[in-house]
């Protein structure tokens, strides 16, 4: 806990204009990162969390409209012009993207794609470059190298693709690595080593790192934080052990719960969360939760929580209820 | 059931076979045209411009091998020396489209928003121009050059490569790859040649042939109208048009530029529509 943050987000906003109204996608998060750290986002789909990530690099569609502050190392990037954000992507914060299948150009072959990106950032030599690119591949886990720069993206396996695609991330040092989903189209073998070879690589780096996924089992094996995301905002947050040890805000109870168990007897029906997420067009005046909730109470449909902490520790939550650590 | 096994295989690859040497035999059509254009200086062929008054409207000899026409040239060597015309103007005009509408097209369907309403409505304002009303202003008022009727023609195919180019770009340009270059500090410029180029590139090339193909059509018909390369220059829709009078008495003096332009052109169709088939997305069309 030494010095500001790497990266602060303050009150960030998206707002999307739609046929039927303004939805908003991100709804006043806040958060902060240290060097390297890792925080996992959790939420299910269509939470905003991956706008989040989005609106972090300034990549949000252009209709949108982005309010708030991302600090990053002491600069603001929401204020920075577009000359200085490209430098800035892939230099300082790169990504990593969900589908390794549609993240690679084509037909592009796979030297190319990272040649590219390190000429680009690095301004360094064709030769070095590619000395550089075969030392990635061999990082990230990828056998003979040599050949692999030569093939195209579907000529490789998708947990190869993806290591690709993280060789990419990391080819020009970043000192935050976004990756958004890195394992949900990937076989489940493959997902273990994806998510340790991440980790690995953050370790050596000493990079932080934003591991968003919709999979509490994930961000349990591998985050500092977790933050849990619930309609554009932030429902819970804290350390990873806390939050297992007692969460409070009910969602993420019912995700933890939704999580099928290995000593359950079979055909245990799964406590799924009834009903769907609320309609971002028509945001609710009380806890976005409050429809699907078990522990509704008249004031959650009327009163809107804030994130409240409950220790020094770093806990904070958003409800009205929450579940006592008795009950967790 | 073995028998059963080999006949649907024979089925499923004959078509396919035959495509294939369909291909071929295009391709190596377009080479010989070409390179005979390329080389007609060198090959022992008699001036096209060369009378044999003795030897008008004669049939295939030793001295003429395709015959004379009605002033007694020597028809193969206008054919060679026709098929540079066709062919400069032909690949030279929609390259000229191919350069100015793929950019303008890249442009339109990557940055979209008013540039693309400048563009869309500019191509419209050009398509809505009757093109034959176009090519007899430039003729008449610029003079019948070889260069005038290739920028004639290269304006006229640009509408048509623009909105290809602008189409394949915009399916292209939401996908994943695209943010990830961006993310990954892609600017404009090179997520524009490097990621997007490439990939609309066999589409635009399918295309700019069977635009070759439609290029050389006009160019056949301009000089047959009188409006393309003027006299004596052989051209192949200025030997039809040529021959059109002797059409009872010899009619191969119009019948051989007529059949070498089909050929020409269905060879370019063949090969324009089978690179065609390898970028369509529905399967069958492999």
């Amino acid at each position: 806990m030494t010095g500001p943050p790497l990266l602060a987000v303050e009150r960030l906003a998206v707002d999307l204009p739609t046929p039927r109204g303004r939805l908003c996608a991100v709804d006043q998060v806040d958060l902060g990162l240290e060097a390297g750290r890792t925080l996992g986002i959790v939420g299910e789909s269509g939470s905003g969390k991956t706008m989040l990530s989005r609106a972090i690099l300034q990549l949000a569609p252009r209709r949108a409209r982005v309010s708030g502050r991302v600090m990053f190392d002491g600069r603001n990037l929401t204020g920075l012009d577009a000359e200085a954000l490209r430098r800035l992507r892939g230099r300082s914060i790169a990504v990593v993207f969900q589908d390794p299948m549609t993240s690679l150009n084509p037909v592009l072959t796979i030297g190319r794609q990272i040649v590219e990106t390190l000429r680009e950032h690095l301004e360094i030599a064709r030769a070095s470059a590619l000395r550089r690119a075969v030392e990635l591949l061999t990082e990230v886990g990828i056998p003979a190298p040599e050949q692999r720069l030569r093939q195209y993206p579907h000529q490789l396996s998708g947990g190869m693709r993806q290591r690709v695609a993280i060789a990419i991330a990391l080819s020009c040092e970043p000192r935050l690595l976004i990756a958004d989903e890195p394992t949900t189209a990937l076989d489940v073998t493959v997902q273990a080593q994806i998510l340790d070879l991440l980790a690995r690589e953050r370790e050596r780096r000493n990079m932080a790192m934003i591991l968003i996924t919709h999979d509490l089992g994930v961000v349990a094996g591998h985050t500092d934080e977790v933050a849990v995301m619930y309609a554009g905002r932030i429902v819970e947050r804290a350390p990873t052990t806390h939050l297992f040890k007692a969460m409070r805000m009910p969602y993420t109870e019912a995700l933890l719960a939704a999580i099928p168990k290995l000593d359950a007897p079979p055909h245990t029906p799964l406590p799924a969360i009834s009903g769907r997420p609320p309609d971002p067009t028509r945001p609710l005046p009380g806890c976005s939760f409050a429809p699907r909730c078990r522990y509704r109470a008249e004031r959650c449909e009327e009163q809107k929580p804030g994130l409240t902490p409950i220790d020094a520790t770093g806990h904070e939550y958003a409800c009205w209820h929450p579940i006592g650590p008795s009950r967790a | 059931m073995a028998a059963l096994d080999v006949e649907v295989e024979q089925a499923a690859t004959t078509p396919a076979r035959r495509g294939r040497l369909v291909f071929w035999l295009a391709v190596a059509w377009i080479a010989i045209v070409a390179s005979a254009a390329i080389a007609a200086d060198w090959l022992p062929l008699t001036s096209p411009s060369e009378m044999d008054l003795l030897a008008r409207r004669a049939g295939p000899g030793a001295d003429h091998w395709l015959g004379t026409d009605a002033l007694g040239r020597d028809i193969l060597s206008r054919l060679v020396f026709g098929a540079r015309i066709s062919l400069t103007i032909g690949l030279i005009a929609p390259m000229l489209g191919l350069v100015i509408g793929a950019g303008m097209g890249m442009l339109a369907g990557y940055f979209r928003g008013w540039l693309e309403t400048l563009v869309v409505g500019s191509i419209d304002v050009l398509l809505a121009f009757p093109p034959l009303v176009l090519a007899l202003a430039i003729t008449t008022y610029l003079g019948q050059s070889v260069l005038n009727i290739t920028i004639t023609l290269g304006i006229l195919s640009i509408p048509a490569l623009t909105r290809v180019a602008r189409a394949a770009t915009m399916t292209f340009a939401e996908r994943d790859f695209v943010t990830a270059a961006r993310a990954l500090g892609a600017g404009h410029g090179r997520i524009l040649m490097r990621e997007l180029l490439p990939n609309i590139a066999l589409p635009l090339i399918a295309f700019f042939l069977l635009a070759v193909a439609v290029i050389i059509v006009v160019e056949g018909a301009l000089s047959f109208l009188g409006l393309g390369v003027p006299p004596p220059t052989p051209s192949w829709g200025g030997m039809i048009a040529e021959g059109r009078d002797s059409l009872d008495t010899a009619p191969s003096i119009a019948f051989l530029p007529a059949g070498t332009m089909f050929l020409t052109v269905l060879a370019f169709n063949m090969v324009g529509d089978r690179l065609r088939a390898l970028t369509d997305p529905r399967p069958g069309a492999l």
